[in-house]
C-alpha cells in the first residue's frame, strides 16, 4: 500500500501534463471531465490510504532506502494527519473544479483547459507537501504550490488588481520560501541529513551539554518563517488579503480552504519531527512565539475583518483571523491543542469555502462584491442566503459544525485567557459574515453611508461570461455540499475519535487524548455564536457606532499594497521571531 | 573552517532583502529576489565544500582515492536553480502585465489594494 504514496503528487501532475499536451484539440467538456477524473481519482487514492493509515506508512520513493542509515533518497510519509490534509486538499480542489464548472468563460480555443490544469497542478503540489518526508522535497512542493497559487490568482491578467495581488503575493512567499531554503541549507550542514525524522535525532545528537546553539536557532527561525509566510502569521500576513481579493473565486476557495492552513500543518510537522527534541527549540519558547504569534494574529485578523466591506476581502481577513488560532493551538503542545486544530482546520475548509462559493455567486448576479453597494439587493438569492447565514454561523463556532467542535476542543487545551481570544474572535468574524448577511441578503438597516480611504469591491469584473441566465446548479449545489461536510466533521459519531487518533499516532509524542462534545464547550461555543449575532445587529442597526471606519485606521494604513512594505515586515517577523525563541538558546 | 562563505551568503540575502524593500522599480524588484536566491545557491554549495576535493565526477578517479565535494548540494542548487527561473518568468509576465494595466512599474504608484 505505501507504495502508492507518490502517486498522490504524480496523478494530477500527469493529468495537467496531459490536458497541457493535448488541451487544443479537447472541447472544453472534455478537457473538464479529464480534470475531473485525475482530481477525483487522486481524492480517492488519498482516502483508500487514509483509511490504511494506522500503523503510519513511509515509502523511499524509487526504491532509494538508506544504506547504513544514511540516506540521499526522497522519503514521503503516509500518516494520518499527511494523507487527511492530501485528502482535504484533493477533495476541496474536486469542489472548486466543480463550482468552476460553468463558471468561467468560454476560454479562448489554444486555452482550452489551461485552467484545469493548473488547478490540478496545485492539487499535485499540495499533496506532495503534505506528504514529504525530507525537508528540500518540502520546499520544492511548498515552491510549486506557490508558484501555481500566483499564476492561477492572476489568472484574469487583464484585470490590474488580480495582476498587482498576484505580484505581491509571488514576491513575499517566494521569499519566505528562499528564507526557508537557507534553514534546510544549515540543517543539512550540522545533521548531512535532509529527511525530517533523521535531521530530528542528528540535532539530538550534535547538541552538546548545552543544548541547541545559534545554528539551530537560525536554521528554526529561517525555515519557520517561510512557513509562517504560507500560514500567514502576523507579520508575514499582509500577501493574504490582497491575494484572495482579487483571485478568482474557485481558486480563493482553495487559497482559503486549505493551503494557508498548509502552512500550520508544516509548521506542526517540522515542529514535531525536527525541532521537537533536546537538541532542537525547547518546547516553553515554541510556546511562547507561537501563541504570541497566534494571538497577534487572531486579534489583528478579527479587527481587519470586521471593517471591510469587500466581501471577498473580508473572508479572506477572517482566514487570517482563524490561522492565528490554529497556531496558539498548536503552540501549547497539548495532545487535546493538536486534535481540536485539526477538527476545527476540517471544518473551517469547508465552512470557509463554501462561504466564497457563495461571494462568488453575489459577484456573478451583481458584478459587485461590496458590502455597501449591495445592500439590499439579494434579496431573491434566498437559497445563496440561507447558506452564507449557516456559514457566519459556522464560523463563529454554532454546534454541531465541526468549527464548533474543534473550538471547544482546542480552547479547552489552551485554557485562561487564551480560551477568551477564542470566543471573541471567532465571534468577530463569524459577525461580520453575519453583517454581510443582514445587509445583502435581507437589507436591513440604514444604508450606509460612504467613507473615504476604503476598499469597495463594486468595480470588479465578473468573472462569469456575462451575465449567466441563471445560476448553474453545481454553484449552489458545491457550497450546499461542503457545508454538509463541514456539519458531518462534528456529527457523524466517532470522527472526532478518529482524527484525534491519527493526529495523536503520528504525533504529540504517542500521548492520546479523547474528543468529545463537553457541556463547558457547548456552553462557549453557544456564547461565541450568541455574540457573534449581538455584534452583527448592533453594526446593521447602529451602523455609526459599530462600524466606525477610523477607529481601525492605523491598523489598516499598514495594509499598503506596498510590495516593499510587505518585504519589510516580513524582515521585522524573522527578528521578532527570532527574539521570541532566543531565550531557551541563551539559557540552555 | 571558512566563515567567509556563510558571511557573504547572510550578506548577499540580506542585499537582496534590502534592494525589495527599497524598491522603486518592480523590475528591480523581481531581480532583487533572484539576488536572493543566489543567496541559498552561496549557502548550499558552501555547505558541501571540502579542503582539497574534486568534484564529483568518478569518470577518471576512482571512487574512494581522494576525497570528493558534497554531490547532494550540487543537485539541491540545480533543483533550486530550476525553481529560480519558473518564479522570475512567472512574476516578470505578471510586471509586464502590471505595466500593460497600470501604465506604471513604480510600486509607489500602485496603491489600489489598501485597508
Amino acid at each position: 500500500m505505501h507504495h502508492l504514496i507518490p502517486l498522490l503528487a504524480a496523478v494530477p501532475l500527469f493529468g495537467a501534463a496531459l490536458l497541457v499536451a493535448t488541451g487544443r484539440r479537447l472541447s472544453r467538456a472534455a478537457a473538464e471531465i479529464t480534470g475531473f477524473v485525475f482530481s477525483g481519482g487522486t481524492a480517492a487514492l488519498a482516502l483508500v490510504l487514509l483509511l490504511n493509515s494506522a500503523p503510519p506508512m513511509t515509502e523511499w520513493v524509487g526504491g532509494w532506502l538508506p544504506v547504513d542509515a544514511e540516506s540521499v533518497g526522497i522519503l514521503v510519509v503516509g500518516d494520518g494527519p499527511a494523507l487527511g490534509m492530501a485528502a482535504l486538499a484533493s477533495l476541496l480542489t474536486l469542489a472548486a473544479l466543480a463550482y468552476s464548472w460553468r463558471y468561467f468563460d468560454q476560454p479562448p480555443r489554444e486555452r482550452t483547459g489551461s485552467f484545469t490544469a493548473l488547478m490540478l497542478v496545485f492539487q499535485g503540489a499540495m499533496c506532495g507537501f503534505a506528504v514529504a518526508g525530507d525537508l528540500f522535497n518540502a520546499f520544492v512542493f511548498f515552491e510549486l504550490m506557490s508558484v501555481v497559487a500566483y499564476a492561477l490568482t492572476g489568472y484574469r491578467i487583464d484585470e490590474a488588481k488580480a495582476v498587482q495581488g498576484a505580484l505581491a503575493f509571488g514576491v513575499v512567499n517566494s521569499l519566505g520560501a528562499y528564507a526557508m531554503l537557507m534553514g534546510i541549507a544549515l540543517l543539512y550542514a550540522r545533521t548531512g541529513e535532509l529527511a525530517m525524522a533523521k535531521i530530528g535525532r542528528g540535532l539530538d545528537a550534535a547538541a552538546g551539554p548545552g543544548g541547541p546553539d545559534a545554528l539551530v536557532l537560525a536554521s528554526f527561525v529561517l525555515v519557520l518563517t517561510g512557513l509562517l509566510v504560507k500560514a500567514t502569521a502576523v507579520p508575514f500576513h499582509f500577501w493574504l488579503p490582497d491575494a484572495h481579493a482579487v483571485a478568482p473565486t474557485p481558486v480563493c476557495m482553495l487559497l482559503s480552504g486549505v493551503m494557508v492552513e498548509l502552512g500550520s500543518y508544516g509548521v506542526w510537522r517540522v515542529y514535531g519531527t525536527v525541532f521537537a527534541g533536546p537538541g532542537g527549540i525547547p518546547a516553553a519558547d515554541l510556546t511562547r512565539a507561537l501563541v504570541t504569534l497566534g494571538t497577534l494574529t487572531a486579534v489583528t485578523g478579527a479587527v481587519m475583518c470586521w471593517y471591510q466591506r469587500h466581501i471577498k476581502r473580508l473572508l479572506a481577513c477572517s482566514t487570517v483571523a482563524h490561522t492565528g488560532l490554529f497556531l496558539v493551538g498548536l503552540g501549547v503542545l497539548t495532545p487535546e491543542g493538536d486534535d481540536g486544530v485539526a477538527l476545527y482546520l476540517l471544518g473551517h475548509a469547508g465552512v470557509k469555502a463554501a462561504l466564497f462559493a457563495c461571494a462568488g455567486v453575489l459577484l456573478d448576479r451583481f458584478g459587485s462584491v461590496d458590502e455597501h453597494a449591495l445592500h439590499g439587493r439579494a434579496r431573491r438569492l434566498r437559497a445563496t442566503g440561507v447558506m452564507f447565514a449557516v456559514g457566519a454561523a459556522a464560523l463563529a463556532g454554532l454546534p454541531p459544525f465541526g468549527t464548533a467542535l474543534g473550538k471547544a476542543v482546542a480552547e479547552e487545551a489552551v485554557g485562561g485567557p487564551l480560551t477568551a481570544v477564542y470566543v471573541v474572535v471567532s465571534a468577530i468574524t463569524g459577525g461580520a459574515v453575519l453583517r454581510v448577511t443582514a445587509r445583502v441578503f435581507l437589507g436591513l438597516g440604514p444604508r450606509p453611508q460612504e467613507a473615504e480611504y476604503e476598499i469597495s469591491g463594486s468595480d470588479e469584473e465578473p468573472e462569469t461570461s456575462g451575465r449567466l441566465r441563471r445560476i448553474p446548479d453545481t454553484m449552489t449545489t458545491v457550497p450546499a455540499v461542503l457545508l454538509a461536510a463541514s456539519l458531518a466533521v462534528g456529527v457523524v459519531p466517532g470522527f472526532g475519535a478518529l482524527v484525534a487518533r491519527s493526529v495523536n499516532e503520528a504525533g504529540s509524542g504517542g500521548a492520546h487524548a479523547s474528543v468529545h462534545w463537553t457541556g463547558h464547550g457547548l456552553l462557549l461555543d453557544a456564547a461565541s455564536t450568541v455574540l457573534a449575532a449581538a455584534l452583527a445587529g448592533l453594526a446593521v442597526t447602529r451602523p455609526r457606532r459599530a462600524a466606525a471606519p477610523d477607529r481601525a485606521a492605523p491598523l489598516r494604513r499598514l495594509q499598503s499594497g506596498h510590495v516593499g512594505d510587505y518585504v519589510a515586515w516580513l524582515l521585522v517577523g524573522a527578528a521578532f521571531l527570532g527574539a521570541l525563541a532566543l531565550p531557551g538558546v541563551l539559557g540552555g | 573552517m571558512h566563515v567567509l562563505p556563510y558571511l557573504v551568503a547572510a550578506y548577499v540575502f540580506l542585499t537582496g532583502c534590502y534592494g525589495l524593500a527599497a524598491s522603486r522599480n518592480l523590475i528591480h524588484a523581481v531581480g532583487c529576489l533572484a539576488v536572493c536566491q543566489c543567496a541559498t545557491y552561496v549557502l548550499l554549495l558552501a555547505v558541501g565544500y571540502r579542503d582539497g576535493a574534486t568534484a564529483p565526477v568518478f569518470s577518471d578517479v576512482k571512487p574512494g582515492s581522494r576525497p570528493v565535494v558534497d554531490p547532494v548540494v550540487q543537485a539541491l542548487t540545480l533543483t533550486d536553480i530550476v525553481v529560480g527561473a519558473t518564479v522570475t518568468a512567472l512574476l516578470l509576465a505578471l510586471v509586464l502585465q502590471i505595466a500593460k494595466r497600470h501604465g506604471t512599474i513604480d510600486p509607489d504608484e500602485l496603491r489600489e489594494l489598501r485597508g
